[in-house]
Parts: C-alpha cells; sequence; structure tokens
C-alpha cells in the first residue's frame, strides 16, 4: 500500500521551514529563562522534547492517507463535542477557568483538540456539499451550528482565546467556500450585533483585557502592565536588538508571561526589527506554503483540510503578534512553535502531520 | 471519489486562493507596520522606558556634620547603627512576617503593621523602617534568622548621637524624620522621605550647614526592586564641622552644679560676647529624637512641670528683682540726680501714691549711701533715686547695656524680654504711667523682664566698660577637609557711652556684694579672685501688694514649691580685669544668695581653676582688704 513516490515528493520544504522555527523558539526560550534558577529540567530543553514528541506523531500522521479522516470526522466530532460538556462538569480548575480533564497519566484539553476536530469536520461538510452556487444562509445553518456548538462550549469554560480562534478557523474555512453576497451582508449584521450584545455576556476579567487593551495606561500595575511591559520590551530593541541574553526587560523580570504567550516579546527586544522581519517572513511562508499545499491538494477534502490547518497556524500566529505589540487585546493564545508549551507543540505538530500528508499526495490520482 | 476530485482550473476557486493570499499577505504587513512604528519610530521612548524600568538611583545619606566644642572637643557625632526594615516585594507572608519578627523585636505584630502602614507612602523599592538601633545580641538573632523572614532586611545608618546626653541639650535641638508637610516646603526641596532634618535648636538653624550632601548610586534592579550590580556611585559629603564657642568642661560643671534645681544659666567671655556655656534644666537626652522618641517618653517630656524642652536660658523671662538694680543706680549716676555719697534713710518702708513700698529688710537699713544700697540690696534706696531718675532714663540705660532685644541666636524662641517705658504701657493698656511702677521697676520688678542671657550680657557690659557686644554661639564652621567657611569675631553692637566713674561706683558696690561682710552675695566669694557681682529675687506670685525684694523671709516653709520665688544672681571676675560674666536663676530658689550664688561660684571657680596659667596673675594677686573696708563709704 505505501507508495515509493511518497517518500520521493516529501515535502522538505514545510519540514525545514517548521524546524527552522522551531529551533529560533527554542534558542529564544533558553534566553528568557535563563535567569530562573529551577532544580528540574530547564524550559528550553522540555519545549525540545515536545517538539521530539510533536516531530514523532507529525511523520506517524504522514504514513496513512489523510483522506480516511473524512469517515471519522462525525465520530470525533461527536466524542469532542461530548469531551466538551464533561470538562464543565467534570473538569479540573486551573486559575478560575475549567479547562482541562485529569486521565490520570496527563490533562488533557479537550478545547485544544477540538481545533483539529473542527477543521476535519468542516473540511468533511464543506467538500460533500459542493456546488458551482456560493452557500446561501440556509445553507449555512448546518455548518454554522457545527461550528457555534463548540465554540460556545469553550466560552462557557471560560476560553476566549480558543474559542475566538476556533471561530476565525471556521470561519475562514467557510469564507473561502464561498458565500452568497446576500448572505454576506446578513451575516455581517449579525455578527456586529452579536459582538455588541456579547459585550455583555463576557467575564469581568475579559471586558477588564479589553479595556486595557484600548487604554493600557488605565491599570499600569493591573492588568495593563502585560501590554506595557511588552510595548517596552518590543520598542526599546529597536532596529538592531539588545543582542541575544542582552534584553533586560526579559532578563530583569519585568517581562511576564516571557516564555509563553509573550516570547516573541523577548525575541522582538533581542533581535530588534531585522530579526522580528526575518521571523515574520519565516511565518509568511509557511502560511503560503500551507496555502500552496492546499491548492495542489488532490482532493476537494484535503483542500479545505489545508486552508483550516493554514488558518489555525495564521490566526494564532496574527492573535499572539498582535496582543504582544499592542494591537489586539491580550487572549491568551500561544505562538506556534514559540511559546513554551506541550499541548500548543502536539497541536501545532498535528497540523504540520497533516499538511505533509496532504502535501507528498499531492500528485497521486 | 469524482465529486472530491478538485478542479484547478475553477476561476472562482482560483481567485479565492488569490484572495487567501493576500489577505495573509495584507495582515502580516500590518504586524509589520506595528513593528516598525514600535521599533524605529518609538524606538527611542521606549528605551528610555526600559532604562527607567531596570535602572534606580539610590540615594546615600550624608553623615550629617559634627559640632565640637571651642576647643575641638567633640560634642555631636553620628555612630552607625542597625536598623530592622522590611522590602516590600520581597515578603511572602506579610503577617507570618511580622508575627516573626515581633517575637524578636519584643513589640505587639499589629503595632509593626500600624508602622508599616504609616510608610506606605515611600516608594515600592525602599525599605520601611521598623526597628532603629537594635543592639548586637539582636542583630545576630536576627541575621541567623534571616532564611525565616524573607523580605526582612538590615540597614546600616548613620545615627545622631550626643554622647553627652543632655548636656547643652537645648543649644543642639533634636532632629527627626521630615515629615509630609515638611518634604512639601521649598527650603527641603533636596530632602526626601525618609531623611532626618533638624527639628530644633542649632540642629534646626544650621541644617544648612550640617546636613552634607547625600550621594547617590545608581543600581540595576530586578522587576521586585532587587538590586542586582551597581552601576555608578557618587559618594556623600559629609556635613559641615561646626565649632561652638562652647567649652565643654565648663558647660559640664555649669550642668551638674545645678543638681536637681531647674533654671538656667548662661557664661559669657565680657571681652568678645563668646557664649562659653549655656544651660538650661531639666533638659532631655536628643539621642530620643534621633532613634525615634516613644510616645510614653514624649508625655513625660511635655508634662514635666518643669518644663525640659523649654531652652530657659534664651527664652524663659523672668523679673529680674535686684539684678536690675545696677541699671536704676547707673541710670541715676548718668543723670546727675544723685552721686555716691547720697543718702537716704531706708525705715523699712516709703508712701508713694497711697501705697506703701517696703524694703526687704523690715526694720530698715538706715542711712544708706549708693555703695551700701547695692551690697546690702537696700530696696527704698532705689524707690528714692528711681523717682528722681524717671522710668524713661532708667529703660534707656537698660537697653544700653543690652537688655530688652532679642541677638538672634541660631535658636528657637528667643525671647527679647520687656523694659517698659511710659508709650509702650499706652500702648498696651491706654493707662498712664504711675510712680510706683517706677518704683517698682526700679527693682526689676512689675512690668521688667529679662532672659538670663540677656543678664549675662548685662553683666558683661558692665563689667567690660560699657561695650555690647553681640553674644555669639559658633566660633567658626570648616568644611570635612579643614576650609574654614565662616570664622566669627567679635561684634560690637555698641562702644561704650558710660560715664567711666559713674560704671567704677556701681562696680565697686558689686564687689562689695560678694566680698564684704555683709554682702547678701557672700557664698559666692572664691579665694584668689575677686567676685563682683548681684543677688536677686524673682517674684513669681504676688502675696501682697507690692513687690519687695526677699520679703517672705520666715513664711518660706509654708509656701508650696511651686509659688516659691526665682533665685538670681550675677556676677563677673576678675573684678578688676574681667575675663568672665555669669547670669544664674535657679527656678523657685527663693533667695539668690543662697541657691544661685553658690552655683555662680561653682562656674567661676571651675573657670579660674583651669585657667590659672592663662590668666594674668596680677588680679588675683590684689588683696581683698582694700575694698573690704567700703563700709567706711557710709
Amino acid at each position: 500500500m505505501f507508495d515509493r513516490r511518497l517518500i520521493a515528493n516529501f515535502d522538505w520544504t514545510l519540514l525545514i521551514l517548521i524546524l527552522t522555527a522551531a529551533t529560533i523558539g527554542i534558542i529564544n526560550l533558553y534566553s528568557s529563562t535563563s535567569s530562573w534558577d529551577i532544580s528540574s529540567l530547564p524550559i528550553y530543553l522540555k519545549q525540545l522534547y515536545w517538539l521530539g514528541i510533536g516531530f514523532s506523531i507529525a511523520l506517524c500522521l504522514t504514513i496513512f492517507n489523510y483522506r480516511h479522516l473524512e469517515h471519522l470526522a462525525i465520530i470525533a466530532y461527536v466524542s469532542c463535542v461530548g469531551l466538551l460538556i464533561a470538562v464543565l462538569f467534570f473538569g479540573k480548575t486551573i486559575m478560575g477557568a475549567t479547562r482541562w480533564i485529569d486521565l490520570g497519566l496527563f490533562n488533557i484539553q479537550p478545547s485544544e483538540v477540538m481545533k483539529v476536530v473542527i477543521i476535519i469536520t468542516l473540511a468533511t461538510f464543506l467538500s460533500r456539499h459542493e456546488s458551482p452556487q456560493r452557500y446561501s444562509l440556509t445553507e449555512l445553518i448546518a455548518p454554522g451550528l457545527l461550528l457555534a456548538i463548540p465554540v460556545l462550549l469553550i466560552m462557557k469554560q471560560p476560553d476566549l482565546g480558543t474559542a475566538i480562534l476556533l471561530l476565525f478557523i471556521g470561519i475562514t474555512m467557510v469564507l473561502f467556500a464561498g458565500i452568497r453576497r446576500s448572505a454576506l451582508i446578513v451575516l455581517s449584521l449579525l455578527a456586529s450585533c452579536a459582538i455588541i450584545g456579547g459585550w455583555f455576556m463576557l467575564h469581568g476579567y475579559q471586558k477588564d483585557r479589553i479595556r486595557t487593551f484600548l487604554d493600557p495606561e488605565r491599570a499600569p500595575l493591573g492588568s495593563g502592565y502585560h501590554i506595557i511591559q511588552s510595548k517596552i520590551a518590543v520598542g526599546s530593541g529597536g532596529f538592531w536588538g539588545k543582542g541575544f541574553m542582552q534584553g533586560t526587560q526579559s532578563q530583569l523580570s519585568f517581562l511576564p508571561e516571557r516564555h509563553t504567550d509573550f516570547a516573541f516579546s523577548v525575541f522582538a527586544e533581542e533581535w530588534g526589527l531585522l530579526g522580528c522581519t526575518l521571523l515574520l517572513g519565516l511565518y509568511l511562508f509557511i502560511i503560503l506554503w500551507g496555502i500552496l499545499i492546499a491548492r495542489k491538494a488532490d482532493s476537494s477534502f484535503g483542500m479545505y483540510l489545508a486552508i483550516g490547518i493554514t488558518a489555525m497556524f495564521f490566526w494564532h500566529i496574527f492573535v499572539n503578534l498582535g496582543m504582544v505589540i499592542g494591537l489586539l487585546p491580550v487572549v491568551g493564545v500561544p505562538l506556534p512553535l514559540f511559546s513554551y508549551g506541550g499541548t500548543s507543540m502536539v497541536t501545532t505538530m498535528i497540523g504540520v502531520g497533516l499538511l505533509l500528508n496532504i502535501s507528498m499526495r499531492r500528485f497521486i490520482f | 471519489m469524482a465529486l472530491n476530485n478538485p478542479q484547478p482550473d475553477d476561476p472562482s476557486r482560483k481567485q479565492r486562493f488569490q484572495w487567501l493570499t493576500v489577505a495573509a499577505i495584507f495582515f502580516f504587513a500590518l504586524l509589520g507596520v506595528r513593528l516598525w512604528s514600535l521599533q524605529i519610530i518609538y524606538a527611542e521612548q521606549y528605551q528610555l522606558l526600559s532604562q527607567k524600568n531596570r535602572t534606580r538611583y539610590i540615594p546615600i545619606a550624608a553623615p550629617r556634620g559634627p559640632i565640637f566644642d571651642r576647643h575641638g572637643q567633640l560634642l555631636v557625632d553620628n555612630r552607625p547603627t542597625f536598623t530592622v526594615s522590611v522590602l516590600r516585594q520581597e515578603v511572602i507572608d506579610k503577617k507570618i512576617l511580622l508575627q516573626r519578627l515581633a517575637i524578636y523585636l519584643d513589640n505587639d505584630w499589629q503595632q509593626l503593621e500600624s508602622d508599616w502602614n504609616k510608610l506606605l507612602y515611600y516608594p515600592r523599592y525602599r525599605p520601611i523602617p521598623l526597628k532603629s538601633d537594635i543592639d548586637r545580641t539582636l542583630l545576630e538573632q536576627l541575621s541567623e534568622n534571616s532564611v525565616n523572614l524573607p523580605g526582612m532586611l538590615i540597614e546600616v545608618q548613620p545615627m545622631r548621637s550626643y554622647p553627652y546626653h543632655e548636656v547643652a541639650a537645648h543649644l543642639f535641638g533634636h532632629i527627626g524624620a521630615i515629615s509630609e508637610e515638611e518634604l512639601n516646603l521649598p527650603q527641603y526641596r533636596d530632602y526626601r522621605a525618609g531623611n532626618y532634618i533638624g527639628k530644633s535648636g542649632l540642629e534646626k538653624h544650621l541644617e544648612h550647614y550640617l546636613k552634607g550632601i547625600s550621594g547617590e548610586k545608581l543600581v540595576e534592579v530586578d522587576v521586585k526592586g532587587k538590586e542586582l550590580r551597581q552601576l555608578q556611585v557618587r559618594a556623600p559629603l559629609p556635613g559641615k564641622s561646626v565649632f561652638l564657642t562652647l567649652d565643654r568642661d565648663l558647660q559640664l560643671h555649669t550642668e551638674q552644679a545645678f543638681g536637681n534645681q531647674s533654671g538656667a544659666a548662661v557664661v559669657l567671655d565680657v571681652n568678645n560676647g563668646d557664649i562659653l556655656a549655656m544651660v538650661s534644666r531639666p533638659a532631655f537626652d536628643p539621642e530620643m529624637f534621633a532613634r525615634g522618641i516613644t510616645s510614653n517618653e514624649w508625655n513625660n517630656l511635655v508634662n514635666n512641670p518643669d518644663h525640659p524642652l523649654q531652652a530657659k536660658a534664651i527664652s524663659g523671662q523672668y523679673p529680674p528683682g535686684s539684678t536690675y538694680k545696677m541699671v536704676t543706680a547707673l541710670a541715676a549716676l548718668d543723670a546727675g540726680v544723685i552721686t555716691p555719697s547720697t543718702l537716704i534713710d531706708c525705715e523699712g518702708k516709703i508712701a508713694i501714691g497711697n501705697r506703701d513700698y517696703r524694703c526687704w529688710k523690715e526694720r530698715g537699713h538706715g542711712l544708706t549711701n549708693l555703695n551700701k544700697a547695692l551690697r546690702e540690696s537696700c530696696d527704698v534706696w532705689f524707690y528714692h533715686v528711681s523717682l528722681m531718675v524717671g522710668i524713661e532714663r532708667m529703660s534707656a540705660m537698660a537697653r544700653k547695656l543690652g537688655l530688652g532685644r532679642s541677638y538672634n541666636l541660631p535658636l528657637d524662641n528667643e525671647q527679647a524680654g520687656l523694659i517698659p517705658v511710659k508709650s509702650w504701657k499706652r500702648k498696651h493698656y491706654n493707662t498712664p504711667w504711675y510712680k510706683g511702677q517706677t518704683a517698682n521697676a526700679a527693682i526689676g520688678q512689675g512690668y521688667v523682664l529679662a532672659t538670663p542671657l540677656q543678664l549675662a550680657v548685662m553683666t558683661a557690659t558692665i563689667a567690660n566698660g560699657g561695650t555690647l557686644y553681640q553674644p555669639q554661639l559658633i566660633k567658626r564652621i570648616e568644611d570635612y577637609t579643614g576650609n574654614i567657611l565662616k570664622q566669627a569675631s567679635p561684634i560690637k553692637l555698641h562702644e561704650s557711652t558710660l560715664n567711666q566713674r559713674n560704671l567704677s561706683y556701681v562696680k565697686h558696690g558689686m564687689e562689695e556684694v560678694v566680698n564684704h561682710p555683709r554682702g547678701t552675695g557672700k557664698s559666692s566669694r572664691l579665694s584668689g579672685v575677686i567676685v563682683a557681682g548681684k543677688t536677686g529675687t524673682a517674684q513669681v506670685v504676688r502675696l501682697k501688694d507690692d513687690p519687695e525684694d526677699g520679703e517672705k523671709t520666715g513664711k518660706e516653709e509654708e509656701i508650696s514649691y511651686r509659688h516659691r520665688d526665682h533665685a538670681l544672681f550675677v556676677a563677673y571676675a576678675p573684678a578688676q580685669k574681667p575675663e568672665i560674666a555669669v547670669a544664674v536663676i535657679v527656678e523657685h530658689g527663693q533667695h539668690g544668695g543662697s541657691t544661685a550664688g553658690p552655683i555662680s561660684r561653682q562656674i567661676l571657680k571651675h573657670y579660674f581653676d583651669n585657667h590659672q596659667k592663662t590668666i594674668g596673675t596680677k588680679t588675683t594677686q590684689q588683696p581683698l582688704r582694700s575694698i573690704s573696708n567700703g563700709e567706711s563709704d557710709v
């Protein structure tokens, strides 16, 4: 069954792009956590270990034909929604948010799994319901519901960051599939109303984040502290940066969450605009490469799957960087391959594995 | 399968891929523009903020300038002390820390918490002091257990030290932490919260010289404010050294001479106005303020009826009593209304208006001349003479001798005393001046008020022949390298305009006060040195309508202490070639001769015992005989 051409068609470019970004991320983690005196394994080594696990998963995911996922979509979707409901009842609460299910050996974050599952589900739905006509408002009800159920469940946890990401990924996929102009206008209006109505449904700390985003000086020592310190770190890097391990904002701990959500600020401070431009270029290259994979995919399902995964990468990157440099409010979204965290790394590498899978089967008909 | 086949040629799909690509590039461009704005346009501003974040100027306290006596003996200094402080950011559990500290500091933890809360206006990185000047045992205990006391800090701080404690306390005054209100005053612009400033006395008035210039160190700190390394240091410059005109040993002896009695004494160099000693009793220990006074100590000071916080030598205004008689005598002699041989018959009282004015000696002094009147302090003689010379001329003489004015010493609350004239009474009471009031003034009662300092100045002016010198407390000020910044030289406020002959009659009378067998000031007689002086009694309460010197003899045991008269004594010596003048007041000491005189004697004795070699032997060899037969004048 295994075709030799698969190895010949292996997408080395994507692999190298991903490994380069991950390597830069680990070097950056080395710098941002060097001043920590912890007796256990250093953070950057842990990240390396997660990269290893993620990489293995990615390679495993290239072995079977991604098309089989189409048949798994419904089961995966239903069980994942089940997990999300379970979280609400049996979840482990950490820092006010109930996101984890304790499986004994490790904790699982169903919302994280849902990112991949929703992509597969929507890709299945969209590829099966393709028509020359674009989607009308009524035709959008089914995919809309598929998306809305997990989004609302995740919002309830509450995990605004993941919910918004899920929403953005879904919208990107549906928009790509095509919507009629009339439907688009109605949906835009509905979205505007939802945003206004949604404000009143937000939790206090979430409203706070948005308010402080609009005016960080409102709470320079409270929730605005993150944005202010991050902007100082990024801005003070200047063009050339302060040099590796020379960032005062990060090395002297003025920067909070500098190994997770604000990892990019450390990089920006130490490597300056020069480093940032190169990193941004690298990420853009990955995104454009993902779009290319979608374009060359051998099936509609593969195309939508690739679009969904690329959208996931893109929105993670954009929301995280936007937050770190003060373009967007603070929502806890990690920067793929850069922020420390096993979950983020595994999710990213699952996406990479699927992209590789789609990419290497592009010429097989 | 066919349904799933892609349709690469579909133009609308191709278009959508293009849109996707454009959108991705657009969003990344947005990020790029923002980065460019932060890292290029506003880079400098953020670099400044980042610099401000990581560095901090920590002031280094400058040692306050020391104070020396005229011979360079150290009177006020600084010593290193250890202060237990708390650095807020390092504290893990405030309550546990304070409870543990409370055990070591032998204090209530709620008390510590309230001390802490009072200083919350300090900048975050500034440690909050909880207890200053801990002893070595406690220091060792705390240092050993510092692991269990996260956030605790032991700081070495210079503390103002007064090695002689109560000695000259009122001159030095006290220091204390600058208050929030003082921080807003223009003269304290360079100060920071927690700085110590002079709050009274020389510490306050010489603050400008004593304070020094605090240094600064630029340190790199982490987000908790913890100092990581020192980037720059500017060493502090110590305050200036102040040399006083005071003589340490004389000051010490004068303080001791008072024993438990309250009162004041001033010793002046008659030839230049140097203040050699200035004592106010009882006193306080300025170190209590330097280390932080407890409310108990404070209440004790404030509620003490003898007013230990008052600098009586300059702010205590007393009726000068008979020590004022020199003024009356000199005024009358200068006016020509009497001669030294003018005789007045003292019958124990005279009638002025419808009232009797009594002499302290009920049966009278009999025929009395100037010499006898001074020597035996005959009140009736002075009543008569004062009516001849009048209040205006008496008061003019008082001013010539240095009474009724302030000398603007660098101290607090120096009083001007009161030398009354008719216009003053008209202005303040809107009543005419009565003759009886002139008679009262003649013996230093009634409206007349003087401070011990003024009485010393008066005595010195008489002693030196009438030249009024500005009394001075500061001899010179040096910076820490020894450069002299300020050197005091004698200031003559006015040259003598006194008739020297007239002055010699009065001085002769003063010599007899001490040296004549019937003089009232025999108790301050000194062997080897001829002392001239005058006793006085200042009424505290008017038991009778008319004030009379020493009138209440015999009843004093029944009079409660607080109602007893103040005893005064002024003196100068050696009589022939005066060097020093002394004014002593013993509150509730009753008789100048019996309580103030002996103190004056001890002061003079110490001075001459220790200056035997330096002073001219001629004066000390003068035989007493030449004046002890003054009785023949009558």
